[in-house]
């Protein structure tokens, strides 16, 4: 008797959405938990490959040029864009309450400690990440993964290796000619927003930025190449199911690689400036 | 002794897909592997070459390279004709740097021309007929001298002129490696032309092993739904 009445209150509480939104949420969790052990064990594993350098200086310069010269233009855009709209917003205020001294120092630290680095981070996961996901996805469902593994060439040590060491490098110098471009970008629009001139901006500019700032910037930018490029590998490894399969890896990728540069901002954040 | 394979047990997501398969393929001989879609003849490939674990069992082989010819080829789009056959000595960790570039030139070239394919080096994946790109794959999985060759369905997908060429290149890769080789396939025609032996799956399990002859000759029940390509039989479709 009691078991029957068990049983039905375990119909009952399946067919419930309580029940639906529980498993759905320990599916999320498991996927999480996956992704996450996923990229941690391919980054070990590239990191032992990385002894034998089991790659080419002219496969890491294909994989750099793809890093440094196909996001440079929409870099460029994004920093530059965002160091203009700063440099109106502030500039006009900071000069009328006589703080127009203040303006490119304002405008460079914030394009060295945060602005450049995250929007490169974020231009380069939309341009490359995303592309190196799909890349590497599109051969993982066509089995072209699988064939290099039949060869007995490690996949992750032949397609990550490259990829990862051209996107570590290439992340400093993207972030440095994006902020220097966004700094310049903040000159223009202080001049133009409230008739600063280029002499008082640009003496700002060096006084308020130090070789602290630049050392993180650097850091940051080579912790974030290093990231962004191994979780959109990652991701991409994880494919399956055909297109569709590609079109979530992609995803996934973006959408990782997004939130971990923002922890990673965080906690170089709190390492650095705290 | 070619590719023996003692009670292979495979499972996934608690669905057995190959529960106690065994069989034996000598040096210089093809095993054809048939049966339905979902039946686990591309798992037994699988096992072998290495790419999943299996559950339980034994899988001896004679050692050496095991290759395997992909069923849509899995040639590497980025890479030219020269480079995908040339990869395992290119990048594979004990053939990287022993292989001077005139020599895999050589390499590449031989092979090539054991598929009848010579003087394409520099064409890439995408400017090759799927019946060409088939051949290149065959030539890159017969560059490092492999003692096992594994085809997945290699007719899939092919007309049927191309289809018999391809069966024509395994038989002959087979004569000039003397490997073992296990063929996949859902086509008549490919066992009658290759197969030396057959193997027919049905839900996991080994319903019929004989020759193709016998396989012809309908004797079970299994083969004579197969051969007749007929609704009517014990093999229910899903």
């Amino acid at each position: 008797m009691c078991g029957k009445i068990l049983h039905k209150v375990r119909i009952y509480y399946k067919a419930t959405y309580t029940y639906k939104i529980f498993r759905m949420f320990l599916g999320e969790l498991e996927s999480f938990l996956t992704t996450l052990g996923n990229i941690a064990l391919f980054g070990l594993d590239l990191l032992k490959g990385l002894r034998s350098f089991p790659t080419t200086f002219k496969e890491i310069m294909a994989q750099a040029s793809r890093f440094g010269v196909s996001s440079l233009p929409i870099t460029l855009s994004i920093v530059g864009m965002t160091s203009v709209i700063i440099a109106m917003q502030v500039a006009g205020e900071m000069v009328k309450q006589g703080a127009g001294n203040y303006v490119g120092m304002l405008v460079a630290i914030l394009m060295v400690r945060e602005e450049g680095v995250i929007m490169a981070g974020f231009a380069i996961i939309s341009m490359i990440g995303s592309s190196l996901a799909s890349e590497i996805a599109t051969m993982k469902v066509t089995e072209q993964i699988d064939a290099i593994r039949v060869l007995r060439v490690n996949p992750v040590h032949y397609l990550f290796t490259p990829r990862v060491i051209a996107g570590t490098l290439m992340m400093p110098l993207v972030v440095i000619v994006a902020s220097v471009f966004g700094i310049l970008g903040g000159a223009v629009a202080s001049n133009w927003a409230s008739g600063l001139t280029y002499k008082a901006y640009f003496d700002s500019v060096w006084f308020g930025l130090n070789m602290h700032d630049l050392n993180v910037c650097i850091l940051k930018s080579l912790a974030f190449g290093f990231v962004i490029s191994l979780i959109s590998c990652s991701c991409g490894m994880e494919a399956k199911d055909g297109a569709k399969g590609v079109g979530i890896a992609t995803t996934k990728a973006v959408v990782w690689s997004f939130v971990a540069i923002v922890i990673l901002d965080l906690i170089f954040a709190a390492m650095f400036f705290y | 002794m070619g590719i023996e394979v003692k009670n292979l047990v495979k499972s996934f997501d608690k669905k057995v897909i190959l529960d106690n398969i065994s069989f034996k393929v000598e040096d210089g001989k093809i095993l054809s592997i048939v049966g339905f879609s979902g039946s686990g003849k591309s798992t037994v490939l699988k096992l072998i070459s290495g790419l999943i674990e299996k559950d339980s069992g034994e899988i001896n082989t004679s050692g050496g390279d095991i290759a395997m010819v992909f069923q849509y080829s899995a040639l590497f789009d980025s890479l030219n004709v020269f480079d995908n056959i040339s990869f395992a000595l290119q990048e594979r960790k004990d053939l990287r740097g022993k292989f001077k570039r005139k020599d895999l030139e050589r390499i590449v070239a031989e092979k090539l021309e054991l598929v009848g394919l010579s003087g394409i080096e520099d064409k890439y994946p995408s400017e090759l007929s799927g019946g060409m790109q088939k051949r290149v794959s065959f030539a890159r999985a017969i560059v490092t001298e492999p003692k096992i060759i594994l085809y997945d369905e290699p007719t899939a997908g092919l007309d049927p002129i191309s289809s018999t060429l391809i069966e024509d290149y395994i038989v002959r890769l087979k004569n000039e490696t003397n490997a073992a080789s296990i063929v996949v396939t859902h086509q008549m025609s490919t066992i009658k032309r290759t197969a030396d032996s057959v193997l027919m799956l049905y839900n996991g399990h080994a319903v019929f092993e004989g020759s193709p002859q016998e396989l012809l000759e309908e004797k079970t029940p299994y083969t004579k739904q197969f051969v007749n390509a007929s609704l009517d039989g014990p093999m229910k479709m899903k």
